[in-house]
């Protein structure tokens, strides 16, 4: 079965089933790596991407009920040469240590920011805690989001 | 001086094996130790640039190899830096006094006349024409390394010291980076059904029925008591592998009962015995004890294992996240009855493991069907609730301490006695591999050892008290049979030990009338440990430090990870009310010379929020078939709102040798934590985690 897509700006069709996990889709048949497989059940975060601007649990999502949206994963964020203020704040914060977890973190901080462009810390940390890191750079990617908002303010003001 | 050589060299004299010009006018560097998330590969890249006198972005690095890199064992304990990054420095300062020894005569020069910037070498201020690639040659890798070049001055270093970003970073927030996101050709996806302990038969797996519940196109391989769902369509096997276990029925499954998951269970088991440190009988008079425990904890890597593997040609290609691609081909070898010459094991990244989990495990599920569809790549992905059931997990430990008290109150005679399963199962500790167990010729059960003091010890790992005690002995107690398999888990027995010995040192300190710090001040000589305990008590205010039992409460541990790498000193500010609010940590660390202050700071802090996560929710829960705790709800972490604000400062002490520091905080972190909540609650909880139901029992008594 035909499903239409808008991943990442671009329309896209893709043959599967309909009941098929929107995760596997990204992953194995547009070979978007970014969003990750962690747990399957909506609990740890790894796989969120946004669906028309919401963050989503990709490894639950089935794809029939995506269709003609317009989905957004890290890699439509940005790349390692033009880093979204996100990244480029991952990177100059290091917020992370094995970096499995950071591209669903990212896309929900993405939503947060979307919503809310000066959010507090604490604010930021309610967003975040349905995405579960184990390493425990907690401290550095609420420092990171931070900054962040605070690049995207300044981007929108200039 | 060989003997004098850190093991890495020892086992690996070539030059060529370690370094190489290349040329795109790079260096590779090829080193055993691995990326694990802890930043390693970019301090030794720190260091080879330093000796070699090239910039850092010309270094690239080769890990984890086992065609083109050294073997350097496991990435374990805390071993990088402090093994791997001396061997670096060695190898490469001696490979620049070869080659600058060799244009000197040349030259006919002194080789002091010469110098290198980014490669190019000088003499005095005038070019010289060469630099390492078009002058090195085969020579200046003949010979075995010596390690008897002397490394720079840290005062010559130009990267070393320095925070560095980390090299694999920027592809993790951008898209594909890890193994699970490898593509290679003619790859099939495979999820496998689990024996649901070691013994178990499978006596009837109903294909007709499990195909009739997952429809799509999938191979059923099966060889002995292991089976894997195999296919193009990755949705069809994860779905298969899912209902798979309603339609198998196994024989001969040992159930596992709930009093197993509490450490408490292991007192009075067969086990073990020794008798470490004094042999004199203990003093018998003026005894105080206490108990503490920790139950059995999970690696809960964020990823579920996941291996490639591919056999074609009468050859076996291994990709895993392993922490030691050496010793997983050995275990391969073994395992497939293939020799190691026909075996490659490549090292790809993978999530956090902090010890040995699924990684090794899911390599040889990879391994075993790739034996049986050659000319395919296999790519096993474990499902989550695999991951949390059939990791091998940390052990459960308990610990009595007795000190006999002097005069003053102050600890004379000191016992720890420890009871604890085994802390490393790995297959070169006499562990076996999870499938090889349900193979057709399973192997012999597992050979219950810990490791040597000699490597800082298993269970007994921290258990001896670094304070002034004339007197000390550990009793460990190694229970030989374990609920669920066991192996190593971030710090071994470390925390638990420190955990023990830090808690009892404020219990101690409260019965002599004492301010805890002043206590363990007035016995402690080691100055580095001194000066971390002053820097905290200082930067937490331990002064202003108000009557226990007010909900609010401060306490503090620290420790020498091993009893001689890197030492630290952890206090922790909580509220409790129902539960624990873990609401500010001080931490103050000394690792000598460290490498790249940032990525420590981030390992530090790293270990204090996953302690704290242990020790404030952590517990693997066992019934029946085993594992219980199989998902995020039932095996809850600590998420972002419940992490504290973490003031961090490293002691600065290049002059000294770098001490491995990627455990250091979790056993300081621990007793912190456990200190903290005696003086918030004014009354002690002794056993982990400190679940709302022990603080309302707590409060009760």
């Amino acid at each position: 079965m035909a499903i239409e897509l808008i991943v990442n700006g671009r329309a896209v069709q893709v043959s599967v089933a309909s009941t098929t996990p929107l995760l596997d889709v990204l992953r194995n048949q547009l070979e978007l790596k970014g969003a990750r497989y962690g747990c399957g059940l909506e609990q740890c975060g790894s796989c969120m991407v946004l669906l028309d601007g919401e963050p989503i649990y990709a490894c639950s999502r089935e794809v029939g009920t995506a269709a003609g949206g317009r989905i957004t994963t890290i890699e439509g964020l940005g790349t390692t040469d033009h880093p979204h203020p996100l990244q480029q704040a991952f990177l100059d914060e290091q917020a992370g240590q094995c970096g499995y977890c950071l591209s669903g973190i990212i896309m929900r901080a993405k939503a947060l920011l979307d919503h809310n462009p000066s959010p507090t810390r604490g604010e930021i940390a309610r967003a975040l805690d349905k995405n579960l890191c184990r390493c425990g750079a907690h401290p550095r990617i609420l420092r990171a989001v931070e900054k962040a908002a605070a690049m995207m303010r300044e981007r929108k003001g200039a | 001086m060989s003997d004098t050589l850190p093991l890495s060299i020892q086992t690996n004299r070539r030059m060529e094996k370690w370094i190489r010009f290349e040329p795109n006018r790079t260096v590779r560097l090829a080193v055993g130790k691995v990326e694990l998330g802890q930043g390693n590969v970019t301090a030794l890249a720190q260091i080879a640039a330093d000796e070699l006198d090239v910039d850092l972005a010309r270094i690239s690095v080769l890990s984890g190899d086992t065609e083109d890199a050294p073997d350097e064992g496991q990435t374990t304990s805390s071993q990088s830096i402090e093994v791997s990054g001396r061997s670096v420095r060695l190898v490469s300062a001696e490979l620049r006094a070869r080659v600058l020894d060799r244009l000197a005569r040349r030259l006919n020069c002194s080789p002091a006349e010469l110098s290198i910037d980014d490669g190019v070498f000088r003499r005095g201020d005038a070019p010289t024409g060469h630099d390492y690639w078009n002058f090195a040659e085969a020579e200046d890798f003949a010979e075995d390394i010596v390690g008897t070049a002397t490394p720079k001055p840290h005062e010559a270093y130009r990267y070393v010291g320095k925070p560095m970003p980390r090299r694999d970073l920027p592809a993790k927030v951008t898209g594909a980076a890890f193994i699970h996101d490898m593509v290679r050709p003619d790859m099939l996806h495979a999820r496998m059904m689990r024996q649901p302990c070691r013994g178990a038969r499978l006596a009837a797996l109903d294909e007709a029925a499990l195909r009739r519940a997952e429809r799509g196109e999938f191979r059923i391989v099966r060889v002995g008591d292991l089976v894997a769902f195999v296919g193009r369509d990755e949705t069809v096997v994860q779905r298969a592998a899912a209902v798979a276990p309603l339609h198998a029925r196994w024989d001969n499954v040992v159930p596992t009962m709930p009093e197993q998951q509490e450490a408490a269970w292991l007192v009075g088991q067969t086990s073990h015995d020794r008798v470490l440190g004094t042999e004199a009988p203990p003093v018998t008079t003026n005894v105080v004890s206490a108990n503490y425990s920790r139950p059995y904890i999970a690696h809960a890597s964020i990823a579920p294992s996941c291996a490639l593997a591919e056999y074609r040609n009468g050859h076996l290609s291994v990709w895993s996240h392993t922490q030691g691609v050496y010793p997983l081909r050995a275990a391969l070898a073994n395992v497939l009855g293939l020799s190691q010459d026909a075996i490659t094991v490549r090292h790809a990244h993978g999530a956090g493991c902090y010890g040995h989990n699924g990684a090794d495990d899911a390599a040889v599920d990879a391994a075993v069907v790739a034996m049986q569809i050659p000319d395919h790549c296999i790519r096993v992905q474990w499902r989550r609730e695999e991951e949390f059931g059939f990791e091998p997990v940390g052990p459960a430990m308990h610990v009595t301490l007795h000190a006999a008290l002097d005069d003053a109150g102050k600890p004379q005679d000191w016992t720890a006695e420890i009871w604890s399963a085994t802390h490393v199962q790995r297959p070169s500790s006499g562990g076996n591999m999870l499938t090889h167990e349900a193979l057709p010729t399973p192997p012999p059960d597992p050979r219950p050892t810990d490791p040597p003091e000699a490597n800082g010890g298993g269970g007994t790992r921290n258990a001896f008290v670094l304070y002034d005690v004339s007197v000390k002995r550990v009793l460990h107690h190694l229970v030989l049979r374990s609920p669920v398999r066991t192996s190593a888990l971030r710090g071994l027995g470390a925390l638990p030990n420190v955990f023990a010995i830090e808690c009892f040192m404020d219990e101690l300190a409260e019965r002599a009338g004492a301010d805890p710090v002043e206590y363990r001040l007035s016995i402690l000589s080691d100055a580095r440990a001194r000066r971390l305990i002053e820097n905290i008590a200082r930067r937490c205010n331990w002064a202003s430090r108000g009557a226990a039992g007010s909900g609010r409460g401060l306490g503090l541990g620290w420790a020498r990870y091993k009893n001689r790498a890197a030492y630290a000193a952890v206090a922790a500010e909580v509220e409790v009310d129902q539960e624990v609010k873990l609401r500010r940590v001080w931490c103050a660390a000394d690792a000598g010379l460290v490498i790249n202050p940032d990525g420590a700071r981030n390992q530090l802090e790293g270990g204090i929020v996953q302690a704290a996560s242990m020790v404030l929710k952590e517990q693997v829960r066992m019934e029946g078939d085993g594992i219980t705790s199989v998902d995020w709800d039932s095996y809850p972490i600590l998420r972002f709102s419940e992490v504290p604000e973490i003031d961090t400062e490293i002691i600065h002490a290049p002059d000294l040798p770098t001490l491995g520091m990627g455990e250091c905080t979790f056993g300081p972190t621990a007793a912190a934590i456990g200190n903290a909540v005696a003086h918030a609650l004014g009354t002690r909880i002794r056993d982990m985690p400190f679940t709302r139901e022990r603080i309302a029992a707590a409060l009760l008594k």
